[in-house]
């Protein structure tokens, strides 16, 4: 078939026998392409021909990056809209989001209407109509703990965080993504569901011995602390990468510093410190933003700053250390 | 075209991946070969961005995985088959990955339906079978219509009918110019689906080459011969000049020559034959040889096992050619493929 110094079988790899002497190459034929590089008449150019033994001559390689395949879906430059679209399929098609939000309604509105049910229009003389919701709140806010610490960290437990990385490789982009969806989220529903509380409140007690106190904006920051909360717990999740360990964290936040100053108050050199810890725990901050603390009139703005720095520590820290691991 | 320079991964004092230099090649299934532990999977992390190399480089298509501004349309990776959440449809996972991309929704179907998956994508993947998982990470992988594939041990715990299946996906996948790079433990599997080959141990490189010249290099051809007249066979082949080894059960090998040769021999002496065969010695054997040295350069005394002995193997003239002198425990693995 052909003269003796064309190089027949380079690489012995099986090939298409009519290949070489055809005039064009099939494009789609890549793999022969590679290969074999049937590239010019070898019967004119005996000298000219890739040596056989030659592992991978760069012509072979370039002429099957010509052939080298494109896709017909159109390229996009991926951008924060796309990772807020994909993270929002993820929160809300799993279970967690739907139960973790379910029994945070529950408790918020379920109490909160308790609360009505139980109270006279004079009650709500020196507090606000949403104070019904604060006490659902005390025990909801660990449902958006729990749920902010899944958003982060189910993904390391599962594996589907490499998944993720490797779909989004600006790592930072996935986590702003993660927070402003969660927070959306949260604040969404604690926002409503403290609004609906005041509503039902002030519809069922509105008589003339309530004392006219603006509630609009108990809402805005109870909503804003508890979500916040979960941000928190968020971030704790990425960083720790450990559902188990992020969410028992959380729990020592939010609980310790109620409990401490108990202890605190005891000695004369801490006594200061349980003072602190007292004012600013989360359920007495809480307790500040809804008004029931009635020996001042601080309705919970430094509680809420604190909260805010606090938070915005974690989160950079979070995007500090996601950068740098491995996953 | 994926390109590895100098890629090393250090935790702590253990090196997983040392200065691994070769390229991935268009148009062709790679294998990328290594016993457990040889640090196949660390490099794949780090191809894919996931794994911060300690030194050297990776680049796909000339940019940093982290510069990709679209990977998914660049490179579809299967890394392991349950990097997914469980709790989420197969649909809703491979939704929420196309919209992190800008794929439409439309591709997810597509996929879903390629990989045959259709009637559970509402299901969830934590009911999956191994198999079930990973065709939805294949899918996941195909998401983007990439062109470069990757696959980590995509045959692992697949039933027959979908190693079948994964083999000619490979396959189609590189015809159509695509690349295609595929780990594993098997050689014999590499065997059927690789072009190209690259092997490491201990996170080094042993071999980078093509799968024909690995092949030519590494293995042994010989042909099996079974006579009841075997005296008279070992004579006339003794007379011929050909070499021939005992290797149990009645049967004979002969190196360097080929069956035609035999088989006429035998002819011409009117000797009965039963078994004529050319044969070529396993491949696996070839990876273990080859993968020994690395495995013994850091673990002696444990590997000069049963192997050396190769029980049932009496030498009659020589060792035959292309068996390599004190070789480890890869030797051992002949036993096994004499039935087949």
């Amino acid at each position: 078939m052909t003269t003796p110094p064309t190089p027949q079988q380079p690489q012995a790899q099986p090939q298409q026998p009519q290949a070489p002497h055809t005039q064009a190459p099939q494009p789609q034929q890549a793999y022969a392409g590679a290969v074999a590089a049937p590239q010019g008449p070898p019967a004119t150019a005996p000298a000219a021909p890739p040596a056989p033994a030659a592992p991978a001559p760069p012509s072979a390689w370039q002429q099957a990056m010509s052939n080298a395949y494109t896709s017909p879906i159109p390229v996009k430059r991926t951008n924060l809209g796309h990772a807020l679209t994909s993270e929002w399929t993820k929160i809300k098609s799993v279970r967690s989001t739907v139960w973790t939000l379910s029994i945070f309604l529950i408790l918020v509105i379920g109490i909160g209407l308790l609360a009505v049910a139980n109270t006279q229009s004079d009650d709500y003389q020196d507090v606000p109509f949403t104070v019904p919701a604060f006490f659902g709140l005390m025990l909801g806010q660990i449902c958006l703990i729990t749920l902010g610490v899944l958003v982060t960290s189910s993904e390391y437990g599962t594996g589907m965080i490499r998944t993720t990385f490797t779909a989004s490789p600006q790592r930072h982009r996935v986590l702003a993504a993660k927070i402003l969806i969660f927070f959306t989220v949260a604040f969404v529903a604690s926002a409503g569901s403290i609004l609906l509380v005041g509503l039902m409140a002030s519809g069922a007690h509105s008589g003339p011995e309530a004392g006219d106190i603006p509630w609009g904006g108990t809402v805005f920051k109870g909503a804003l602390y508890v979500s916040l909360l979960g941000v928190l717990a968020l971030a704790v999740g990425s960083m720790l990468r450990h559902s188990a360990g992020a969410i028992t964290t959380m729990l020592g936040v939010v609980l310790v510093p109620a409990i401490l100053p108990g202890f605190l108050g005891i000695w004369d050199s801490t006594q200061k410190l349980g003072e602190k810890m007292a004012d600013y725990n989360a359920i007495n901050s809480l307790a500040k933003i809804f008004q029931i603390d009635d020996f001042d009139s601080a309705t919970g703005t430094s509680q809420l700053v604190l909260l805010i720095v606090l938070t915005a520590a974690a989160v950079v820290g979070a995007f500090a250390l996601l950068e740098k691991r491995d996953v | 075209m994926i390109e590895l320079e100098g890629l090393t991964k250090r935790y702590g004092e253990k090196v997983a991946v040392n200065n691994l230099t070769f390229t991935v090649r268009p148009g062709i299934v790679t294998g990328f070969l290594g016993p457990n532990g040889a640090g196949k999977s660390t490099t794949m992390r780090m191809l894919l961005g996931l794994d911060n190399p300690t030194a050297g480089d990776v680049r796909i298509d000339g940019k940093r995985y982290a510069q990709l501004k679209d990977p998914l349309k660049y490179i579809g990776a299967l890394l392991d088959a349950k990097a997914m959440h469980g709790g989420r449809s197969a649909f809703n996972h491979l939704l929420c990955l196309a919209q992190s991309n800008g794929i439409p929704r439309a591709r997810v179907h597509e996929v879903l339906d390629t990989v045959g998956l259709t009637a559970v994508a509402r299901k969830k993947a934590k009911g999956f079978s191994l198999g079930m998982g990973q065709r939805l990470g294949i899918a996941g992988a195909l998401l983007g219509d990439p062109e470069i594939l990757m696959f980590d041990e995509p045959v692992n715990g697949l039933d027959p009918e979908g190693i079948h299946w994964i083999r000619n996906l490979m396959k189609s996948l590189a015809s159509q110019g695509r690349t295609v790079f595929v780990s594993s433990h098997l050689m014999s599997e590499m065997a059927l689906t690789a072009d190209h080959l690259v092997v490491i141990g201990q996170g080094r490189l042993l071999a980078d080459m093509s799968m024909a010249d690995f092949i030519r290099q590494n293995s042994r051809s010989y042909v099996r011969l079974r006579s009841p007249q075997r005296e008279r066979l070992l004579d006339v082949l003794h007379q011929a000049g050909i070499t021939v080894v005992e290797a149990g059960n009645g049967t004979l090998e002969v190196d360097g020559t080929g069956a035609e040769r035999v088989g006429e021999l035998a002819a011409q002496h009117q000797l009965v034959l039963h078994e004529l065969s050319p044969q070529q010695a396993s491949l696996e054997e070839a990876f273990m040889q080859l993968t020994a040295e690395s495995v013994e350069y850091h673990a002696h005394a444990d590997h000069q096992g049963p192997g050396d002995a190769a029980p049932g193997r009496a030498p009659s003239g020589g060792p035959p050619p292309g068996q390599r002198p004190g070789q480890g425990w890869g030797s051992g693995w002949q036993q096994p493929r004499k039935g087949d």
